[in-house]
């Protein structure tokens, strides 16, 4: 048993006040949970703690909330855990962001992550006709659409994705993930459709900003910014979208790019995503960007030379890397269920039970 | 007032299920649930779902495994639908998007479960309720024009209406905390199961009873309530379940010495034997002293025999739970686990429709008992059950609601549950708190109610219950607020719990035999000559509890020794 601080953000919205701090001190084994910390509280010392929960187990997706500033489950964080996290001293739990708190620790999912959700036709649309049975379809696809279905729609990834601070309408890590569920089933029919929606959509897939901050939030290893990167890698690659956003072209020109050059050369990254320097549709946008050419010129970042030659070449690793991916049959995608995790096998168990990324769910 | 032709209280896979079947029929629905439908205990749900499936399988089979895991205490009327319709309804939820895993022709794989003669559970690795139970979502979601639904809205009182039919209930908006009359031609009852009266268990927090109090509390009768399983594997530390796929997939139990105790109690079955078998012989090694952990209050079980690439991608869900709850790596060394509280056999008597004996009042999933699990449910039975007898009170409630004129209902009861509320919130802070009541019942049910039961134990839970009834009265809570006042509907809860575990209580301590679940240590034999029949519990015209008999349904199996 140890002693834990706990610091709960409070709001109570018949008071008018605004919201407030409030400690509490709990006696407990520390590799209990937050939440159980937080039952605690409001068990014997203050009933009136606002926190949704249930199954106690991170299964339910009720427990939600931002513990020594990190998304999570309360209900899955150690309280020895949580502590090491922040100053050592409190445990700091406050409600998830970019949605609107109810109360307490209590926000409103429905005004945010379930619109979302529900913008991206939540349901299977099936390949007709339907069998009689089962769908006969490839084991692996099943293992692997279960890395999106293990969602539990808590909303962690919703709380910090910055992308969406910047763009409160943009469709956010976990509704994508849902659209990738389906992307990547076989069973279902409209596939191009769903693609060419997140694709063309202005606050869609292309909104993402890669910054990890969804992966870190997920409790299930769900990964929703890696669904992304492969409805964007099938978008593009498989069906061939070229996207209003100019998505598809600019992940392009980022992947020509590194091939020619190793380095990011961004003075061609521009025009390469709208077909390069020569292509009628770069102009506008060359134009429009050219006070920032200016000022980066102005500020030594960069120099005619160096815009206009190629002044690095791509090593021959570099190369060597793209020639072994592209010599691939079938494009690998990376995902926990089917690859397992990449710890290192156990001394004398380093046989096909070694969890590492011997196989990968194909496409 | 609202008014629905269906309305379904409770939103797990038998609510949901209803919902959508009754939608089917073109009548008005509506879904209640006091927390958001994905959040309902279903979602917990691991293992699978069993259907004889398999072309070397055949329904009767799967009958017989069931009869035979109730110790022949189920209805077998009710067990043949259920087995009968298993392989079309689990047909049904791949076509509509579960992701069932498969095997290498591209079928539906299925694992072995406990007490079954051949491997039927369809599975999705080992989440395969939240799997379903998400589907069926979106499937509400699609069907939004023909569904309403109510999500966080506390059911509080069903209303019954002078001749003695359901017309509907009253209930309150969790956050506004406005209180509302809702009238229907049907009301279905799918609200689960009652695991907290137990502590620890393996349920979740918000499974508190309330329909099953509720039910009794308008005159329905609760049948089996002795009937409680102890899961053979759940955590030493804190009660979560390990799911029984664990030991489908290979896992060994192990005692002290490092034995496979199984091969005294079930040599041919060891682990898959039913889950009573298991339970009761975990207890005998821990009670005998060969446990492990602690206090000796566990054994061990090793999922290490199983391939670390096969627990990786089928049971992920189980090595969080090791790596988050117990700090164990499950996929390099065993872990400790012990029999604990899982799931209640008994509940609402409903025939095979779901209709209670109450007109317009159905039951469906854990809160209803058909009987098909009698006196002891086989793994992966329970989503099948809450599934099935959903969609048949789903429709049954449709054609009801055809014929029947929307009741007119007062708001009396409405009165009635704000002056409850009201009355809570102005207690005096003193006395005891709602959550100390909860946590003595909950020990109490645990010490005396458990694998082993006797006379006196059972007599001082009773005593318990009783006391903490009076308690209840007065215990006071602290939040007077109307935005999310989880405080009071805690103590709402408390008062479900009790009159559940009086019940329970009460059918333990008639039940004067061993059988399924209930094991008496002063009666150790089965006595089908006195017992092979149904305990009923319903409300005498005193308010107080009283006991009936009512047969058992047997169609073709006659019951016999049962060895596994
Ligand atoms: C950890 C665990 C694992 C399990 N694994 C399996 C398995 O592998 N296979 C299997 O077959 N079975 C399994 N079971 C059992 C099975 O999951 C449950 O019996 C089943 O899901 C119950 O479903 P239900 O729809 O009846 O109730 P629930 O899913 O519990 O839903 C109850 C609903 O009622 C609502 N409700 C309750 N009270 C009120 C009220 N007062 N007002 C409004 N709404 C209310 C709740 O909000 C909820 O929506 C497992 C159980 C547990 C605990
Ligand atoms: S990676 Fe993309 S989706 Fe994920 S949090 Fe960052 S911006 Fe949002
Ligand atoms: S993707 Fe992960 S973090 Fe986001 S809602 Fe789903 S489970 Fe939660
Ligand atoms: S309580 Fe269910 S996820 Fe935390």
């Amino acid at each position: 048993m140890a002693e834990f601080k706990l610091r709960l953000r409070r709001y109570d919205p018949e008071s008018g006040e605004p919201p407030y701090w409030d400690k509490h001190t709990v006696e407990l084994d520390p590799h209990r949970s937050v939440l159980d910390g937080i039952l605690e509280a409001k068990d014997s010392q203050d009933g009136t703690i606002g926190i949704r929960c249930s199954c106690r187990q991170g299964i339910c997706g009720s427990c939600g909330v931002r513990i020594n500033g990190k998304p999570g489950l309360a209900c899955n964080t150690h309280l020895d855990e949580a502590l090491a996290r922040g100053d050592g001293q409190e445990i700091v739990v406050e409600p998830m962001g970019n949605m609107p708190v109810i109360k307490d620790l209590i926000v409103d999912m429905d005004a945010v992550h379930w619109r979302k959700i529900q913008s991206v036709t939540p349901w299977l649309l099936p390949r007709e006709p339907v069998p009689e049975r089962e769908y006969l379809v490839a084991r692996e696809a099943m293992v692997d659409v279960t890395q999106s279905m293990a969602c539990i729609q808590c909303g962690a990834c919703v709380s910090d994705c910055l992308a969406m601070e910047v763009d409160p309408l943009f469709t956010g890590p976990a509704a994508l993930a849902k659209a990738y569920r389906f992307v990547g089933d076989p069973r279902d029919s409209e596939h191009y459709e769903r693609l060419r929606y997140v694709a063309e959509d202005p606050h869609g897939m292309y909104t993402c900003t890669h910054c990890f901050k969804c992966v870190d939030a997920c409790p299930k290893d769900v990964n929703p910014m890696g669904q992304i990167m492969r409805l964007r890698r099938i978008a593009g690659t498989d069906f061939e979208i070229e996207d209003r956003n100019n998505g598809f072209r600019h992940e392009h020109a980022f992947v020509k790019n590194i091939h020619r050059n190793g380095l990011l050369h961004e003075a061609d990254l521009l025009p390469d995503s709208y077909g390069g320097k020569f292509d009628p549709r770069a102009l506008p946008e060359l134009l429009s960007s050219i006070p920032i050419v200016i000022k980066g010129v102005l500020r030594g970042k960069i120099t005619p030379t160096k815009a206009l030659l190629h002044p690095h070449k791509a090593s021959k690793d570099v190369r060597a890397i793209f020639e072994r991916i592209e010599g691939e049959p079938a494009r690998y995608e990376l995902n926990l269920y089917v690859t397992g995790t990449d710890d290192p096998p156990l001394q004398g168990a380093g046989d096909a039970d070694s969890g590492a990324a011997t196989e990968g769910a194909k496409r | 007032m609202p008014e629905h032709d269906v309305l379904i209280i409770g939103a797990g896979l038998a609510g949901q299920r209803a919902a959508l079947a009754a939608a089917q029929s073109g009548v008005s629905v509506a879904i209640m649930s006091k927390v958001h439908p994905v959040r309902s205990h279903s979602v917990a749900a691991a293992g699978g779902i069993n259907a004889a499936i398999s072309v070397s399988d055949d329904w009767r089979s799967h009958a017989y495994d069931t009869v035979k895991g109730s110790d022949y205490l189920g209805d077998q009327d009710a067990i043949e639908a259920m087995c009968r319709e298993a392989p079309g309804e689990v047909m049904h939820l791949e076509h509509i998007g579960v992701t069932f895993h498969r095997n290498d022709a591209g079928e539906l794989d299925l694992r072995a479960f406990g007490g079954a003669s051949i491997n039927r559970t369809a599975y999705v690795a080992d989440i395969t309720g939240q799997a379903i139970l998400h589907v069926l979502y979106e499937q509400l979601m699609r069907n939004a024009s023909t569904v309403a639904r109510y999500e966080e809205w506390f059911v509080t009182s069903l209303l019954i209406d002078d001749g003695g039919s359901c017309t509907g209930v009253v209930a309150r908006h969790i956050r506004s905390g406005a209180m509302e009359t809702f009238a229907a031609k049907s009301v279905i009852l799918a609200s689960g199961g009652a695991g907290q009266c137990f502590k620890p268990t393996t349920n979740a927090l918000i499974c508190t009873a309330d329909g099953l109090a509720q039910a009794l509390r308008a005159g329905a009768p609760l049948m089996d309530m002795e009937m409680i399983q102890y899961h053979p594997t759940t955590l030493l530390e804190n009660g979560l379940l390990i799911t029984e796929g664990a030991r489908g997939e290979g896992a060994h139990l192990l005692n002290k010495d490092g034995e496979r105790f199984m091969s005294k109690a079930a040599p041919n079955k060891m682990e898959l034997a039913s889950r009573d078998v298991v339970s009761r012989a975990e207890q005998i090694e821990i009670n005998e002293g060969r446990g492990v952990g602690p206090d000796g209050q566990g054994v061990y079980l090793d999922i290490t025999v199983v391939p670390r690439k096969r627990t990786l991608e089928a049971l992920r869900e189980i090595v969080n739970i090791g790596r988050d709850f117990a700090g164990v790596d499950i996929t390099r060394e065993p872990i400790i686990i012990r029999p604990g509280q899982h799931y209640i056999m008994g509940g609402v008597k409903t025939d095979i429709q779901g209709q209670t004996p109450i007109a317009g009042l159905y039951a469906a999933g854990e809160v209803a008992c058909v009987s098909v699990h009698g006196g002891n449910r086989l793994g992966a039975n329970s989503l099948l059950d809450t599934l099935i007898f959903g969609r048949r009170a789903g429709e049954d409630a449709a054609e009801r609601a055809r014929s029947t004129p929307m009741p007119a209902c007062s708001d009396a009861q409405l009165r009635n549950d704000e002056r409850m509320i009201a009355e809570i919130m102005a207690r005096p802070r003193k006395g005891r708190r709602i959550s100390e009541l909860k946590n003595e019942l909950g020990t109490t049910m645990n010490r005396y109610c458990a694998v082993f039961r006797e006379a006196d134990g059972l007599q001082s839970a009773y005593g318990t219950v009783k006391r903490l009834q009076e308690e209840a009265q007065n215990a006071y809570i602290d939040d007077r607020g109307t935005v999310f006042n989880q405080d009071v509907l805690g103590a709402i809860e408390l008062g479900y719990m009790l009159e559940t575990a009086e019940a329970i209580v009460l059918s333990a301590i008639d039940r004067k035999e061993s059988r399924g679940a209930q094991f008496r240590t002063d009666f150790p034999e089965r006595n089908d000559a006195e017992w092979l029949k149904h305990i009923n519990v319903a409300l005498g015209e005193d308010g107080s509890p009283e006991i009936s008999y009512s047969p058992v349904t047997i169609t073709q199996w006659r019951p016999e020794e049962r060895t596994y």
